[in-house]
Formats: C-alpha cells, structure tokens, sequence
C-alpha cells in the first residue's frame, strides 16, 4: 500500500555567523495511513524541526537544502508557496508544545478555531461556527457555545490543548504533526490528551507523527518509533520491536536510562560522555563518542541502514551482515 | 585594569558589528573633541564683531562664512558646540543627582515613598518643554538657569528608575544579609544599592542627552535660553530667521551641526542598547 | 474591567489637584511684584497698592490659595494682564488651534508610522529595512525648528507654494503638520517595528501560519493586532506631548496656537495668562493619558474580562 507520507532524504540546515548547523541531516520515513509513528530523541535531536520541515514552516536563518515530502502523491518541497498554504491546516495540520502561548491572546478561542475552516472552506460564518462547537465537543470542552467566545487566558492548559486539537482537526486532515503536544501538561492531563488523539485516531482514520521525547508517552500511543540523534533517524520500527528488542546502542542506551517501576536500581545508567557539538559534527557515526561498542571504521564512514527484523531498521555497523551482531 | 587592555579589540569588534553605532560613536567623539578643544580649534573669536562683512559667503578666510554681524561662523559652531556640550552633561547631571537620591529614598523608606513619587508623576504631567519654559519664567534668563531648568525636567526620569531599581535590589539576600548584621541605611544604601545602579544610570544618561542638547537649542530658539551674545547653536538659528532669504548658509549650518550631534547621540546609544540585548539575535 | 476604569480615575484625580496647586506655588516664586506689573512702571505707590488689594495679593498664602482654588472650580482663571481680558477668552480659541494641529500631525504620524513599521518588520535584515531604521534615526534626531525652516525656506520663500504663517486655510496645515509629526513619525515606525518584530516571534504567529493563513493577513492582522498596543499607547503619550511641545512649531509658522501663547505670555510677564495656559496644559495631558489608560484596558482583552 501506498504510505500516505513518504519522506527522503530531508536535509534542514542553520546558517549562522558561527557555522552552519545541520539539524537534520539526511533523514527518510514514511507514515502510513491511520497509524501512530513516534519521532524520540533529545533535545535539540532535531526533530521539532523535522516537523517544521514537513509544513515547511522553517524560518530564518534555516532552510530546507534537499531532500523529498511526498504526500498523498506530490512532492510538497516541489510546490509553490500558495499551493502548501492551502494544504497547511487542511489535509496537513499542526500543533505544538505550549498550548497557552500557541493561542492569539487578543481574538476568542472559537473565533480562532472558525478561522481554520473558513481559510480553507466556502462556508458561511455561521456554518464555521456551528462546526466550531461539534468539534468542541468532539474533544471534550463542556459548554461549548459558551466556551467559544472567550479567550485563550480564560483556558486552563489542558482545556487550550484540547482547543488546539480541535483546530487541528477542523479540515479533517489526512495528516496530523503534535510536536510535544503534552509535555507542557500535568501528568493526569496528559493522560487525557493522549487517549483523545487516540481515539480521533480511530474515527477520522487520520495518521499522527508523534514528537517527544517521553518514551512513556511514545509506549501509550504509537504503532511505530523512529528514534532521532544528532539530525539522523538511528533506529526505527514497530513499537513492540524497538521496546523489547533495541538494537542500536542509543536507543538501549536510552532505555537503560529510564527509572522503571518494576526494579529498584542502585544508580540510574545516563549514557556516558556529552552529545558533540552541533557546529562541529564528527565524520562517520555520530554517537562514536558515547558509544560501548565503538569500533574504528565507525569514526570513518557513516554506518548504512539496515533491516535487521520485519520492518526493523538500525543505523550501526554491529548489523552491518542483517543480523545481531 | 584588564579590562581596559582588552578595550581598544573590543571597540574594533563593537564596531565591525555595529556600523550604525560605531558612526554615531565617531560623531559623538567629533563633537565631544570639538567642544573641549574649542579655544585652540576655533580660527577666530566667536564674539568679534566685524559688520562690514555681514552675511558674507564661505570664503577661505571664513569656511563656513559670516552671520549678519560679520562673526565667523565656524568659530561659533565650534564654541555652540561647547555650550550644547557644557549645558547638557550639566544638566543631565543635576537630575541624576537628584533624582536617583529621591528614588531610592522613596523606595526605602516607604512612608516618604507616596509623597515624593506622586510629585515626579506631577512633574512628568508636563512635557519637557514647558516644564523648562516656566523654570524661565520664574528664574530668569541665564546659562545657569537653563541647566536648572533642563535637569529639573529629568529629575523624575531618574527618580523612577532609582525606584523601581532600588525596589528589586532591597529585595535581596545580601540587602537582607547587611541589615540583618546590623548595618546602617546609609552604609546599605551606598555599598550595596548604589552600585548595582549604576549601570542603567549610565545608560540612561546616554540616551537623554541627545534631548537635553535639543532642548537648550529650543529654548535659546525661542528666546527663552542662552542669552546673546554667546554662541549657541538655537539662538544662532533664531538669529538666522530674518536673513534665511539673503544668506541661507547661517540657517543651514548651525541645524545641521544640531542635527548632527543628536543623530550621533541617538545612534550610539541605540547600538549600544542593542549590543546589551541578550535576547537579540544576530544575523 | 469597571475596577480597572474606577483605579485610573481615583490615581488622576490627586494628579491633578497636584498639578493645579503646583502652578499655583511656582508663581508665588516669581521674582518681581505682580502688582506692579499690571498697573505699570510708572504708576503712583497708592494706585499699586489698589490692584494688590483688587486682586487679593496682599492676603496671606493660604487664603490665596483657597481662592485660587474657588475661582478655579467655577472656571474662572483670572485676566490677563496684557489685554485686560478674561484668560478663559484667551485660551479656548488658541487651544482649539493647538488641538487641530496636533490631531493632525498625530493621525498622520500614526498612518504612516505604522506602514512603514510594518514595510520595516517584513522586509527584516535586508537594505529597506535598514534604511528605514536610518531614516527613522534621523527623524528623532531631526531639530524641529531647524526643519520648519527648510520647508519654510523651500515651500515658501523659493517656490511659492504654500503660507508660512497662519492657519486659515488647509494649505496653512500642510507644512506644520509634517513638522510636528516629524519625530513622532519617526518614533512611531521605530516602536511598531520592534514591537512586531517581538510578536512575530511568537507562537501563535506560527499557529496561524500553520493553519494555513495568508501570510499577509498573518502579518496584517494577526500579528499587528498584537503589536498595535505599546504602540497606541505611544501614540497616546504623543499626542498628549505634541499639545505643549507644539509650541515650537507654532512659532515657526505664527501658528495662533497655546504654545506660542505661553511663550509670548512669559516674555510679557503676564502672570495670570501663564497660569491658565500651564493649567491647561497639565490638565490635558493627565487627561490624555487616562483616556490611553482606558483605551489600553478596553483593547487588551486580559484587562477586559476578568
């Protein structure tokens, strides 16, 4: 089947007096549709930018040098600017982190939310608000006609989140981007929040790429992982394959780190050594300097993707032959 | 003294970086030596009368050509140079003195803090002008009293900002460390406030005395400042008034010298607070 | 919202009862005897005397004051000195000149201080950009006698095309609204540019952007909207400014306004005339700015509700 989302090769580099930075550097994945795919990594992994990339909302001084976003059959980085506006908010849809300031302070919630369809759609006004307050609903805000003519400083975090989702969902997109939509939330809430994507999930049949950095959050709700470090996709694959079997050693890395409720640990294991500079990015694999299993050829040459299991990718030269090393 | 090793590298990158700022810091240093350097700069008396050549063109006696009373024009501009200098920095002075002393008193001792606070406000009702317009009137026209009636404008200015610094800095541990080991208000007032102040102070100078030179000239403008004969740069334009038809150079030249000066002011202290913006981005 | 509105208007009203007295206490400070000075040099001690028991100058200062403060209440500000007529008559006309002239060069500095903020803030970093800073910085910087002058010199004296005095006709407005809009022009581009700027890097900027709104209309509306309110209260604050600091402009171009009133008024000594138009002054801009105050609260919806 066709994936609803197929990105190659993407290439965003910042150019700054300091250097150029290549945030992400040369990453390919492809979404399917109805599906959950977790984007993890660290901060400053690069993969809120990936996600502006996706939108091609990457502002100065960053820019998209190459690469392909093909969705639903087009190259997106092949259109004009007037043609990606009209897919932006309509078959692809956003939302970010902070919910309190991703809001107009100065305009009502509902009016903002109206907004998103009538960008997009012919409708009338009084058609957008009417949608306006199903959508509400959908997602959960209690007295909805009400709630549509305040503004977003009369919201608690959870409630504007859940705005945001809506608005999001106005267009029915195919496709929706949540760049850390709950980790501005309270722990409670974002259990709520997670279960709504879910279950929007399951009635439009749209595909979510997930961005976090919570591995709690990617096992709650994702179909698939992609694991992100220093601008390249290291590891990626189904969720039950990548959390019981990890294979590159970021990623076991990355789990080793978690405090887990079922054992008591004498000290938590961070992975050694700090993460490289951006500006100044080694040649070869760019986890040499913190990784156990570090081998010469790996300083050297970047290590090849590899499926080592179905659907199973690693970046690292352990599998190097398709199987464990 | 490290630092002022390392000053002449950090002003060749300050003006690498800035080029706007790093003109305006040259204008500003032009004027600054202008002004202190007039005595042995200026080619004539400012005062000599010689009506005979009244109004007469640049020449290359005279660079910059004669007012209606036959004075060189360059030596004036150079001596209104040291009087905008002179009356502003004065001026400036006086109401920082007094304004940052009355905004921190205000903010430490709180029961004087109302009183004197709701005075600046009622000071700052006024706009500049007219604030130094009716110090004029009730003091008189003379050089000394233009300064009082300049610095009367800022004593506020200052006074709000002492405040709401000194404000902040009461607040802290080491205020609340000092008194509780039994130190004076005085002592807490001048070791410890006092110095934490003093970079914004400086900073706000800055940027006010481009107005205060504005305002000399417009009160000497409008017969109101610097009496004559003295060379100023606002008198010397309202003296050009009647002869702007005949001989446009005496109302050109002293504008633009005004103009210029402000220009370089408001140039360098905007480059300056930039530079200070942590949050701006560079390019 | 009716919180906010009460607070302003109980911290105006002590303003402004402190700014009447304060003009009252500056001319008890004036060197000279008012006395005198209005019945003449030269008049006979007795005839002295006369006008100061006439206009109550030999009462003590308290009392002065209390009947200051009467006359005041019933809008009476006393007679000039120079004319003999009743300060009110004086004023109200002047003022009236004042405020057109202001309002003229405040619409107009607004206009075009926020296009050409806003040309500033989209064109960022490139050579518009800086050139409208450049041009900006040489707005505030710029004399405005000295640039009343030029335009006088070019419009009026070399190419005849417009008055240099007066205000009769919409011609007489041309030259000393641009003058007095100057640095608020300036001023005006240089707020609206900054304070977009700061609100174009926020995130609800992106959001829109996200929804797929046209970036003009993000700019234009969604963004502007935002930025709009330091700078209404900056144009406020202007306006309130340009009615005393008109005073210059309205000597240039014999402008019959309160500016140039007050300054003829000083140079005559007459007490009373002074008086009146720095109560004048004082009242309207403490006026001015609780009318910002207020406009600020109505349109900042986090003051509005709640």
């Amino acid at each position: 089947m066709e994936p609803l989302l197929e990105v190659r090769e993407l290439r965003t580099h910042f150019f700054s007096r300091a250097g150029v930075v290549r945030a992400v550097d040369g990453i390919s994945f492809r979404l399917d549709r109805g599906e959950i795919l977790g984007l993890v990594g660290e901060s400053g992994c690069g993969k809120s930018v990936s996600s502006l990339s996706l939108m091609r909302l990457v502002d100065r001084p960053g820019r998209i040098v190459s690469g392909e976003i093909v969705f639903e059959g087009r190259n997106l980085l092949a259109l004009s600017k007037e043609e990606m506006r009209r897919l932006r908010g309509n078959r692809l849809a956003m939302i970010f982190q902070e919910p309190m300031s991703s809001m107009n302070p100065v305009f009502t919630t509902g009016s903002q939310i109206a907004e998103a369809i009538l960008v997009h759609e012919r409708v009338s006004r009084g058609e957008a608000r009417e949608r306006t307050i199903r959508l509400m609903r959908l997602v959960g805000i209690p007295d909805p006609e009400r709630r549509f003519r305040q503004f977003p400083h009369q919201f608690s975090g959870g409630m504007l989140q859940r705005m945001m989702v809506a608005m999001a969902l106005a267009c029915n997109p195919s496709v929706l981007i949540a760049d850390e939509p709950v980790t501005a939330l309270d722990v409670t809430i974002q259990a709520q929040i997670l279960d709504l994507i879910k279950e929007l999930r399951d009635r439009t049949g749209a595909s979510i790429l997930l961005i976090t950095h919570d591995m709690g959050v990617v096992a709650e709700t994702c179909d698939r992982v992609a694991v992100m470090y220093l601008g390249k996709i290291v590891e990626m694959g189904p969720l039950a394959s990548i959390f019981e079997t990890p294979k590159h050693p970021y990623t076991v890395g990355l789990f080793a780190s978690i405090p887990r409720l079922e054992e008591t640990v004498e000290w938590l294991q961070p992975i050694p050594g700090t993460v490289p500079s951006p500006l100044n990015l080694p040649t070869g694999c760019r986890f040499f300097s913190r990784c156990p299993h570090a081998m010469p050829r790996c300083a050297e040459t970047e290590p090849p993707t590899v499926e080592t299991a179905a659907g199973h990718q690693v970046a690292c030269f352990l599998y190097e032959s398709g199987g464990p090393a | 003294m490290k630092w002022f090793r390392t000053l002449p590298n950090n002003l060749w990158a300050f003006a690498r970086d800035y080029k706007l700022a790093a003109v305006g810091g040259a204008l500003v240093l032009l004027f600054v030596g202008v002004a202190a350097l007039a005595p042995q700069l200026a080619p004539y008396d400012p005062d000599t009368v010689s009506l005979r050549e009244s109004l007469a063109r640049p020449s290359p006696r005279h660079w910059l050509g004669q007012d209606n009373q036959g004075r060189d024009l360059l030596s004036r501009i150079i001596f209104g140079a040291r009087m905008s200098l002179y009356i502003s920095v004065s001026s400036i002075g006086m109401g920082a003195l007094f304004g940052v002393a009355l905004g921190m008193l205000a903010a430490y001792y709180r029961r004087l803090d109302m009183a004197i606070m709701r005075l600046m406000d009622v000071v700052l009702a006024f706009p500049g002008i007219i604030v130094a317009l009716t110090t004029i009137a009730i003091l008189g026209r003379s050089i000394t009293n233009v300064i009082i009636a300049i610095g009367i404008y800022h004593i506020p200015q200052f006074a709000r900002l002492a405040h709401g610094l000194t404000l902040t800095i009461k607040e802290t541990v080491f205020v609340e460390g000092a008194r509780a080991s039994g130190e004076s208000d005085a002592a807490i007032l001048t070791r410890y406030i006092l110095p934490n102040c003093l970079a914004p102070i400086i900073v706000q100078t800055s940027l006010l005395i481009p107005g205060a030179i504005m305002t000399a000239a417009t009160l000497s403008f409008l017969g109101l400042g610097v009496p004559p004969p003295t060379a100023e740069w606002g008198s010397m334009l309202q003296n050009s008034l009647q002869w702007a038809q005949l001989a446009p150079h005496v109302m050109i030249v002293p504008g633009l010298a005004l103009m210029l000066a402000v220009f370089g002011f408001n140039v360098l202290g905007d480059g300056l607070r930039d530079a200070m913006d942590p949050r701006l981005k560079k390019r | 919202m009716t919180r906010y509105i009460f607070k302003r208007f109980l911290i105006s009203v002590p303003i402004l009862l402190l700014v009447v007295t304060l003009v009252f206490l500056a001319f008890q400070l004036i060197p000279g005897d008012p006395a005198r000075m209005y019945v003449g040099v030269d008049a006979s001690q007795e005839a002295v005397e006369k006008v100061r028991h006439d206009l109550g100058l030999d009462q003590p200062v308290l009392t002065q004051y209390v009947n200051y403060m009467s006359r005041l209440a019933v809008g009476d500000l006393g007679k000039s000195i120079y004319t003999r007529r009743p300060v009110v008559q004086e004023l109200a006309p002047r003022f009236w000149s004042t405020v057109e002239l202001s309002l003229a060069a405040i619409v107009f500095a607004t206009v075009i201080g926020v296009l050409l903020g806003t040309l500033a803030t989209v064109k960022h970093g490139t050579g518009w950009d800086h050139l409208l800073t450049v041009l900006s910085l040489f707005g505030i910087s710029m004399p405005v006698f000295w640039l009343g002058l030029l335009l006088t010199y070019v419009f009026s004296v070399q190419w005849h095309l417009l008055p240099s005095a007066g205000n009769e006709t919409w011609r007489h407005f041309l030259m000393p609204t641009f003058c007095l809009s100057a640095f608020s022009l300036a001023f005006i581009t240089r707020m609206t540019r900054s304070s977009l700027l700061e609100v174009m890097a926020q995130d609800y900027v992106r959001t829109a952007l996200a929804k797929g709104v046209r970036e003009a209309i993000v700019v234009g509306w969604h963004a502007l909207r935002n930025a709009m309110l330091p700078v209404l209260t900056v144009v406020g604050l202007r306006f309130g400014y340009m009615l005393g600091g008109a005073v210059v402009t309205e000597e240039v171009f014999a402008w019959p306004g309160l500016g140039r009133l007050l300054v003829t008024a000083v140079g005559q000594r007459d007490i009373p005339l002074v008086q009146g138009a720095l109560l004048l002054f004082g009242i309207s801009f403490v006026l001015v700015n609780l009318v910002v105050d207020l406009l600020y609260g109505v349109l900042n919806p986090r003051i509005r509700h709640r």
